[in-house]
């Protein structure tokens, strides 16, 4: 789960990471009135989870609060890569002397978090990564012991340049790991860390992403997730425990398991059709379950057939015929539907699929997608 | 490979809906069951036949249990793969879907210390046709004995390909889920190592897919260290970046982990990688001309 920029540094305030003080609003007049208690030059800040705000014009930097309500007002409601503006976070404009990147994320390879930093924040971390990797300092975390204080020590100081700021660097880079680590993250990210002429030391930008599986031991986490920013088929699927991804063709995908699902959106594509998601009905797959991957498709009105690839280990063919012939007669579907059942209980699920002549059934994989492409065209 | 007739199988979350089922469906394809764990329920019968445990150490002490599988909720799993390493279970096959990998990073090194290999977590464990043992919820209708090696990342992609290998004639000598998360026990080259050993193992199926980088060290490892055919594939070809793709481990970021790289990097080792799953039989095939197929 991702958050916006503002909810992170609600987070990183609360863990002692210094932040400007800023606003989150939804308004032009709102943003007008933040600006005017800041008394100073502000920056106007779109709110949107997905990266590349700023080369997209949703940052802006405002003089006045005047200046601020006309920030505001072009940048709310913009589209930034599919997703509308809803707020904008109204900070105070830093005068910067320096930008750092310091990042925590987690290192699949060597099974351990690792914090990275730079001394050319403000960029990308990938680009650095390509153009100069020389400038990417890298701690390995042993997740039993933590960050040891000389673990932040060595990385400040190379970042730093001198003893003075180095003590408030490694006192941030300590508490973003500690974050990290508590609040169960997959990336806690800070760039750029700025250091001012008068040599402060602030988070300018904040991201942090949550690791999914966890979020049962933070509930209060929920209240953070922003559903407008969401895919509304995407958050339908999460509450009906159901895993989907909107894509943009026109052959609708049920499947179980990740991979098939994966590997079956690819062969769509490889026979030359277009998928127009990735959803994953999961291992035990009740009929109602089946109900609700098909309406969660059907909103998407560029779809033009359905696909059902099931091969069943823990699920059971049956029950997913039992839910097509319940959703057959509940929905009055009028798309055509290709079925391929394989596994634990195919022949009942036959006998049963019977009941529906307009199921167009297939024998394998290949077939199953062959006959969805050309029955969406 | 890993399990064999010696197996001796400890269930860990014997009593809940899936443990009791898939008991069920090991002990009947002919897995030796020695023992279930559920706390609390110490002292009662799983089927009136094998003896239930509140701990995994009860059940290693009265039985002699050398292998493990886990069944136990998400929140519990991390906590359960290390009371199994610590009553000296030599293998640990986790099932269970949705551990938090900051458990999984403090499970990893508490094994090391105790030798004891993890098989997971969010994997559909392994099955060893030729000897009749299963270990996990791979259905033991699709496989067929023969000799070749199935390692991958999935679920029912991995039963897909196992059909297809079957109705090839192709048998197989053990088929191996590692799972779909991002901290797991056994990965790839763990994998390849243990089949490249394996005398019963002639060739070997990989079966990726996007998100990390265990892939390309594979395919290093692959040029490095084995002589037996290997065939790739990998699945996600068409996801989009920076969404998870149902596995935890599934996802693209920042521009690496894409199947072109991965696909790339076999291609680069000279190990022929399947476009779409139904290629592998033949690609098989043509890396293992000496196969026996029945």
């Amino acid at each position: 789960m991702k958050v916006h920029e503002y909810q992170a540094k609600e987070l990183f305030a609360r863990y002692g990471i210094p932040v400007p003080p800023g606003t989150v609003v939804a308004t032009a007049a709102e943003a007008e009135a933040a600006a005017a208690r800041v008394g100073k030059p502000v920056v106007v800040k779109a709110q949107v989870l997905v990266g590349g705000r700023g080369k997209a014009g949703g940052v802006k930097i405002a003089k006045t609060p005047a200046e601020a309500r006309e920030k505001a007002a072009a940048i709310l409601g913009m589209d930034i890569k599919g997703e509308t503006v809803k707020k904008v976070l109204v900070t105070e404009a830093v005068d910067i002397a320096r930008e750092i990147y310091v990042a925590v994320v987690m290192d699949r390879r060597a099974q351990k978090p690792l914090v990275m930093a730079s001394a050319e924040g403000g960029v990308e971390i990938e680009v650095t990564a390509k153009e100069n990797p020389s400038a990417i300092q890298r701690v390995w975390i042993d997740p039993l012991y933590g960050m040891h204080p000389f673990q932040s020590r060595q990385l400040a100081t190379a970042l730093a340049g001198d003893a003075e700021l180095a003590k408030p660097m490694a006192d941030i880079i300590q508490k973003l790991y500690r974050l990290y680590d508590e609040v169960d993250a997959s990336l806690a990210e800070i760039n750029p860390l700025v250091v001012t002429p008068d040599r402060r030391v602030l988070a300018l930008d904040a991201k942090l992403n949550f690791d999914d599986n966890a979020l049962e031991r933070h509930p209060d986490f929920e209240t953070l997730r922003d559903l407008d920013a969401e895919d509304p088929g995407e958050v339908r699927a999460r509450a009906e425990g159901l895993s989907f991804v909107r894509l943009s063709g026109n052959v609708g995908c049920v499947v179980n398991g990740a991979g098939l699902a994966m590997a079956t959106m690819d062969l769509v594509k490889f026979y030359g059709g277009q998928p127009a998601n990735f959803l994953d009905i999961g291992g035990s797959s009740r009929p109602e379950k089946v109900i609700a991957a098909l309406s969660i498709i059907l909103q998407d009105t560029s779809v033009k057939s359905i696909l059902f690839n099931i091969f069943g280990g823990i699920t059971r063919c049956d029950d997913v015929a039992r839910g097509l012939v319940t959703a057959f007669d509940q929905m009055n579907l009028k798309l055509p539907v290709v079925v391929r059942l394989t596994g634990t209980n195919e022949d009942e699920a036959r006998e049963i699929l019977r009941a529906v002549p307009a199921i167009h059934p297939a024998e394998t994989m290949d077939e199953a997608v062959k006959k969805a492409i050309a029955l969406a065209a | 490979m890993l399990i064999d007739r010696n197996t001796r199988l400890v269930v860990q979350g014997i009593t809940g809906r899936d443990g009791s089922f898939h008991a069920a469906q090991m002990a009947a394809y002919g897995t030796q069951i020695v023992a279930g764990v559920t706390p609390g329920k110490g002292g009662t019968k799983f089927e009136n036949t094998v003896p239930i445990f509140d701990s995994v150490h009860d059940a290693v002490d009265a039985t002699g249990a050398n292998t493990s599988v886990i069944y136990v909720r998400a929140p519990f799993a991390a906590d359960a793969i290390c009371e199994a390493a610590d009553a000296g279970v030599r293998l640990v096959v986790c099932i269970t879907e949705g551990v938090p990998v900051r458990d999984m990073l403090r499970v990893v090194p508490f094994l090391k210390e105790r030798s004891t290999r993890l098989v997971g977590p969010n994997c559909p464990g392994m099955i060893a046709p030729n000897a009749r043992v299963k270990v996990g919820i791979l259905p033991a209708s699709i496989v067929k004995p023969g000799s070749v090696g199935v390692v991958s990342r999935s679920g029912t992609l991995t039963y897909e390909v196992v059909y297809q290998l079957t109705r090839a004639g192709m048998g197989q000598s053990t088929c191996l889920g590692i799972g779909g998360d991002p901290v797991i026990g056994t990965n790839f080259i763990d994998a390849l190592r243990l089949f490249q050993a394996d005398e019963e193992t002639e060739a070997v199926v990989l079966i990726g897919e996007i998100g990390g980088s265990d892939e390309e060290e594979a395919a290093a490892f692959i040029t490095e260290k084995v002589t037996k055919p290997v065939v790739a594939f990998i699945a996600g070809q068409t996801a989009p970046p920076g969404k998870r793709m149902g596995h935890a481990g599934a996802i693209v970021t920042g521009g690496s982990g894409t199947a072109a790289d991965k696909m790339a990097a076999f291609a680069a080792a000279g190990i022929p990688v399947a476009k779409i799953p139904s290629e592998i039989t033949g690609l098989v095939a043509a890396a293992a001309p000496a196969l026996k197929r029945g």
